[in-house]
């Protein structure tokens, strides 16, 4: 087993372009989910909505890139509205049911026949990256040092990602440790009583919603941009569900807790599956246990099974306050 | 006290002149002298002595017209499928006084308090607040015009410190506006006051040792304090409590009271839901009974508590008048036709 190239893998996934994704789709929904108590479980389409947004924008109707940036998070803002109009007065399931239901509207919506000519039906969209690229100032060539050595390409959308969530932690920060984020918080516990105070609980939710939002087309952006490509069935339900993972392995209403559960998530899928896969090579585990191709599957079991200790002995994430989480009980 | 001799005491407001109103001014005083009030126990504060002596001469019916109401229900009925859980015909409450709403379980007194607040639409009627209709007002605008709330199950917000759910209590905070949020300027001195405010209160309601714990970790007793505290923050004109001394541990029943009865010394208006009898008549100017939705009864409370119409509303008729046997048969025969109408229905069906 090549032990140096599982770790340089391993090292790489940590600041890698999924990490990054991953990371601020999860900002938007802690946001959501984490301090306002939101049940978004449409993540994904906002992730979507961002990724088509630039490539339906910039390849099908050739206008330029900032346009497309304009048009996805306005489609992002509009997605929130028209989600929160109708369910937001309601309790709390019905926005997680809406919500799901309106995810998979999107996928199935931008992957039909119908809408082959501007969505790209199932094969989904590419060769609309190129005004990014062209805006690349690093010089073609190799970046950075030990196992972190990156092409010019993915250097860049590296750091525009990496600034991406540097800023959105910082909007997070500062948002959160505002008078503005108490009444969200308050929210998220008890919004009757926030309502008897004299705050307006629809429009706190709202404004919550579509600041999650926005911050998962960011994500969308970074994805679509990245892989230079969108694919529909990229943005299914088990996206949303593992930006829910992330979210709760690093810690719910914590500001940097989706960044490093992102990380985390990814180094140890990383690691799982190029362990798994070197063991299986080698031989060291017999074939009617494991072949090379389920390696795939198994390594989302294992993740799985981390969730699952990890719910049982740390339910407050790495970053979590115990103490707020036990109050709980009462 | 001859009547006239009243207004030397204190200012009583009389119909809807906009007579001056204890609101701000008093809110002061009272906090420094607050030490006085707790210690006086059953001695009786001027703006009292002035809701009793205004209350004086209103007629013992449902309904009855006040002096000076602070909120008119007309007409409020509030169904519930086939049940009518309030039929509220006509109802005022009487500006800076204690009014108690009374009654058995299931008479609507918690829904007309959701009804008054805007936690509940009804289906029909109107009613005001200070002269301005409350009908179609979303809750928190009910509460930003000073009608504040508190809830049976007590609402402290567990997961945030003693502090914060104070500082959550204030209203017109620039700091809540998502536009100027990430500001840190342009609210942390509004922060900073209503901090010295929220401190001034949790003296008050000798919460102060627990400035910093999680509102998750106080008593029960110490929530139903928080809670009133943080509604003081919102600087009502009319404070709402449903079911104050529920759950409230015996050492602090006192201690709240005291602090029911401030209120009215600073010139707030009261109502509140309360099955204690003892605190009702205790502190309650006027009380309002209500069952099966619908007011029954009004008046001071030992004039209530002494109505035959109360006592029927709570246990149901004649409990205390010896039975005869003849009684006890016609009981005994009703109770059987009743039992039979019962089962025809639902043979029926």
């Amino acid at each position: 087993m090549d032990w140096s190239q599982i770790l340089t893998n391993a090292a790489r996934s940590l600041i890698g372009l999924e990490t990054v994704i991953y990371a601020l789709a999860a900002i938007g929904l802690n946001v959501q989910f984490g301090y306002a108590g939101l049940l978004n479980f449409g993540q994904a389409a906002f992730v979507a909505v961002g990724a088509y947004g630039i490539a339906v924008t910039v390849f099908v109707l050739g206008l330029p890139l900032w346009l497309g940036l304009v048009v996805g998070l306005a489609g992002a803002v509009l997605l929130a509205v028209l989600l929160g109009v109708p369910t937001l007065r309601l309790r709390a399931d019905y926005l997680a049911i809406a919500t799901i239901a309106a995810a998979e509207i999107v996928r199935l919506s931008v992957r039909s026949a119908t809408l082959r000519d501007v969505t790209g039906g199932s094969s989904g969209l590419s060769r609309f990256s190129e005004d990014f690229y062209a805006l690349n100032p690093f010089p073609s060539g190799t970046y950075g040092f030990g196992p972190w050595r990156f092409s010019e390409r993915l250097t860049w959308i590296l750091v525009v990602g990496w600034v991406l969530v540097a800023l959105c932690c910082l909007v997070v920060w500062l948002l959160m440790r505002s008078p503005w984020g108490r009444v969200l918080k308050g929210i998220r516990e008890d919004e009757d009583a926030v309502r008897s105070l004299g705050k307006n609980v629809y429009a706190y939710k709202m404004q919550a919603l579509v600041i999650g939002g926005v911050i998962g087309a960011l994500a969308g952006f970074v994805f679509a941009l990245g892989r230079a490509s969108v694919q529909p069935d990229l943005y299914g339900t088990e996206l949303t569900f593992f930006i829910y993972t992330v979210l709760l392995l690093g810690g719910a209403a914590r500001v940097l807790g989706p960044v490093v559960g992102a990380a985390i998530f990814w180094v140890v899928l990383s690691l799982t599956d190029n362990v798994l896969s070197q063991a299986v090579g080698a031989g060291y585990v017999p074939d009617f246990l494991l072949t090379s191709t389920q390696v795939g599957q198994v390594r989302f079991m294992l993740v799985g099974l981390a969730l699952m200790l990890l719910m049982i002995f740390r339910p407050q994430g790495i970053f979590g306050d115990r103490r707020e989480l036990a109050l709980d009980a009462r | 006290m001859p009547a006239d001799t009243a207004p030397e005491h204190a200012p009583v407001p009389t119909g809807s002149s906009p007579a001056p109103r204890p609101g701000a001014a008093g809110h002061e005083d009272a906090a420094h002298e607050d030490a006085g009030h707790e210690d006086a126990g059953s001695a009786l504060g001027p703006r009292t002595l002035a809701a009793r002596q205004a209350l004086r001469d209103v007629p013992h019916v449902p309904g009855a017209p006040k002096p000076d109401p602070v909120v008119v229900a007309d007409g409020v009925v509030r169904r519930f499928g086939g049940l009518t859980a309030v039929d509220v015909q006509h109802l005022e409450i009487q500006r800076g006084a204690i009014t108690a709403l009374i009654g058995p379980n299931g008479a609507g007194k918690t829904t007309l308090f959701n009804l008054l607040t805007g936690f509940d639409r009804p289906d029909e009627g109107s009613w005001t607040f200070e002269g301005r209709s409350l009908s179609r007002v979303p809750a928190h605008r009910v509460a930003r015009r000073g009608m504040v709330r508190t809830f049976q199950l007590t609402k402290a917000l567990s997961r945030l410190t003693v502090i914060e759910n104070m500082r959550l209590g204030a209203t017109g905070q620039v700091g809540e506006r998502l536009g100027t949020a990430m500001l840190g300027r342009l609210w942390r001195g509004q922060e900073e006051s209503n901090t010295r405010r929220a401190d001034e209160l949790l003296r008050r309601f000798k919460l102060d040792a627990k400035r910093e714990d999680f509102a998750g970790s106080l008593s029960g007793g110490q929530r139903k304090l928080l809670e009133m505290a943080r509604a003081l923050m919102t600087e009502p004109r009319m404070v709402m409590l449903d079911e104050p001394m529920a759950g409230v541990n015996p050492a602090l029943t006192q201690s709240l009271l005291g602090h029911v009865k401030d209120l009215r010394e600073q010139g707030m208006s009261v109502l509140f839901v309360e099955h204690d009898m003892d605190m009702v008549r205790d502190i309650s100017d006027w009380v309002v009974v209500m069952a099966q939705g619908s007011v029954v009864a009004e008046g001071p409370p030992d004039a209530v508590m002494a109505d035959p119409a109360v006592i029927d509303a709570y246990l149901g008729g004649h409990h205390d008048a010896p039975l005869t046997e003849d009684d006890e048969q016609e009981q005994l025969e009703a109770a059987e036709a009743e039992l039979e109408a019962e089962h025809d229905r639902e043979v029926g069906r």
